[in-house]
């Protein structure tokens, strides 16, 4: 059986999408109850919806065989899990964004507030830039608008949330989607199983691409 | 000695230490401290540059042992052996103090090993790798040994040429079976195509050791000669061990690049969600501490062994002994001594304990001493 951690949410419904379009269906999984774990003894899988930044752990941590999971937090966390396929859902980017007309001077320590505080801190140092994190779990948008940040860090997808608050990208980060990861020892142990669901979705990808 | 009382850990500390010395390593055993001097020296070779200091008496920082290795290595002098076909072999079971990574929080792990330092050949690196794979299967089963070589992928890279953060780059994806993300930092960095598909065909070559071998052949076959060789020989010895099946190639283990230079290996239990032995060939971290020697060695982090599944015991003791507060202790204890010479656990106790599960509940007469 495989143990597969999706994360909840419109990305997850499109992921599962993509597993039942590669042979792996679980029609339970689309009946309308307060089940956590769908079974299809037939395909040998076994599904659950976890937050989206928990699937790492689920995987990391062998509770999930494989899951699938953003760019941005693997990159945040960084799980020791191997990154399968890059399965092209959930495009975004990774950028910095500040309010329109914001010029860096470089001279002081630059203020950036962010969920995702290791990336940032990576970004600047790469530049050999002084920054001050500012931790924050939601509506970034507001740190710069009430002066608690110079600038954002954040995913941007469409950019309106962005525009419509008088924000502007000033510089892109990296390209940002869903991955599919698996766990180091479920690669070795159940490797018969795991292979031909990697190539599988694959396919898929390929397909719908 | 009744083994059912001994942890899984500890009756793998008793088994592998048997192993070790019958191969002629050593027991060493270091001190629980070091000077704090000596990690911030090398903190570069360290799984986590984290490290637990105080001060000593005479005000001196000191540190409690992240890492065995650096420990053995800097105690392990030329001039005692390590030339003209000699070696030092030594085997440990020490604690060491990490942050661990899922947690990021300090932890106390139990690591045991051995370490071969000295004027290596490929029969040293033969006997790391044998005694990696018996030391699995003295713990279970169901295990798997994977082997790679970090030449094959300094080849490749050389042959790439890129920045030296490139290679860094290009090794992580290589290490978390990431094509994807490879090729477009070949793209990126202005890779030559043909080198770049080489580099990504690269990523994810693992399975039975000679079917690797003739796929690394046609990738890399001469820019990679020396690794090729030193891994088919030590294939062809591996083929005639029972534990040869459970032996293969995965060129993902890149380990730490500032450490191992030659072979890398990586051990896993089935039931154990991460890699529970880990080693290699560390010419490079003797080079860097000033040693002429080679070195190959591995450890086994037994904490993690907790994870395998395990029957849970029934009952905590087989009998409870109930007496009263007028029983005289005499007879308790030759009750006691009856029932534990036979064999049986036992919890001599005035009451019920609530949380105590006795296979048997035996009351003592009051103060008549019969059961």
């Amino acid at each position: 059986m495989i143990k597969i951690a999706l994360p909840k949410g419109r990305l997850g419904e499109k992921v599962y999408a993509l597993f039942e379009a590669a042979g792996y269906e679980c029609p339970s999984i689309r009946e309308n109850n307060r089940k956590l774990i769908f079974e299809n003894p037939e395909k040998q899988v076994c599904y659950f919806w976890v937050k989206p930044s928990d699937v790492p752990v689920y995987v990391e941590r062998g509770a999930a065989d494989v899951g699938v999971a953003g760019k941005d937090i693997l990159l945040e966390h960084g799980p020791d899990v191997y990154e399968l396929l890059d399965l092209g859902l959930g495009r975004c980017r990774m950028a910095v964004a500040a309010p329109e007309g914001f010029r860096d001077s470089g001279e002081r320590t630059l203020k950036v507030a962010t969920k995702f505080a290791n990336i940032a801190r990576r970004y600047y140092a790469e530049q050999g830039r002084d920054i001050d994190i500012i931790p924050l779990n939601g509506s970034i948008e507001l740190a710069p608008l009430l002066g608690l940040s110079d600038v954002i860090v954040d995913i941007v997808e469409t950019g309106t949330t962005l525009r419509e608050n008088r924000l502007a990208v000033v510089e892109t980060i990296l390209p940002i989607s869903a991955r599919l990861i698996a766990n180091q020892a479920s690669w070795r142990f159940k490797a018969d199983a795991l292979v031909p669901l990697v190539r599988k979705l694959e396919g898929t990808v390929e397909a719908n691409d | 000695m009744n083994e059912r009382l001994l942890k899984r850990e500890e009756k793998a500390v008793f088994a592998l230490r048997e192993l070790y010395t019958a191969y002629g390593y050593r027991p060493f055993k270091m001190g629980k401290f070091e000077s704090y001097d000596f990690y911030a020296r090398n903190k570069e070779f360290l799984v986590s540059d984290r490290i637990i200091a105080f001060s000593d008496t005479d005000g001196r920082l000191l540190a409690l042992k992240p890492d065995v290795t650096l420990s053995i290595v800097r105690s392990l002098r030329d001039e005692d052996g390590t030339d003209c076909g000699c070696k030092q072999k030594v085997c440990y079971n020490e604690n060491v103090y990490r942050v661990s990574g899922g947690t990021r929080q300090y932890k106390e792990i139990l690591q045991t090993g051995l370490e071969c330092v000295g004027d290596l050949d490929l029969y040293d690196l033969f006997e790391a790798v044998l005694l990696a794979a018996k030391s699995l299967e003295a713990i279970s089963p169901s295990y798997v040994l994977e082997i790679s070589h970090l030449g094959v992928l300094h080849a490749l890279l050389d042959g790439c040429g890129g920045s030296e953060a490139f290679r860094r780059e290009a090794a992580g994806y290589v290490a978390g079976k990431n094509a994807h993300d490879l090729r477009r930092a070949c793209a990126r960095e202005g890779i030559p195509p043909e080198q770049a598909e080489k580099l990504c065909g690269f990523v994810g070559v693992s399975g039975e050791r000679k079917q690797v071998l003739a796929e690394l052949e046609t990738l890399c076959g001469d820019s990679a000669r020396e690794a090729l060789d030193c891994l088919r020989t030590l294939s062809n010895l591996l083929d005639a061990l029972p534990q040869s099946d459970r032996i293969r190639f995965d060129f993902s283990l890149v380990n730490d690049m500032n450490y191992y230079d030659g072979i890398v290996f990586k051990g896993f239990l089935d039931g154990v969600c991460e890699g529970v032995l880990s080693g290699g060939q560390y010419g490079r971290l003797m080079r860097r501490m000033g040693k002429r020697a080679d070195a190959v060695g591995f450890a086994l982090y037994l904490d993690l062994l907790e994870e395998l599944p395990r029957e849970e015991e029934p009952y905590d003791v087989d009998v409870l002994l109930l007496y009263g507060e007028r029983t005289d202790p005499a007879s308790v204890a030759k009750a006691v001594n009856d029932l534990t010479s036979h064999g049986k656990t036992v919890s001599a106790q005035r009451g019920i304990p609530p949380k105590l599960r006795a296979r048997e509940v035996i009351r003592m007469e009051e103060g008549q001493g019969t059961v």
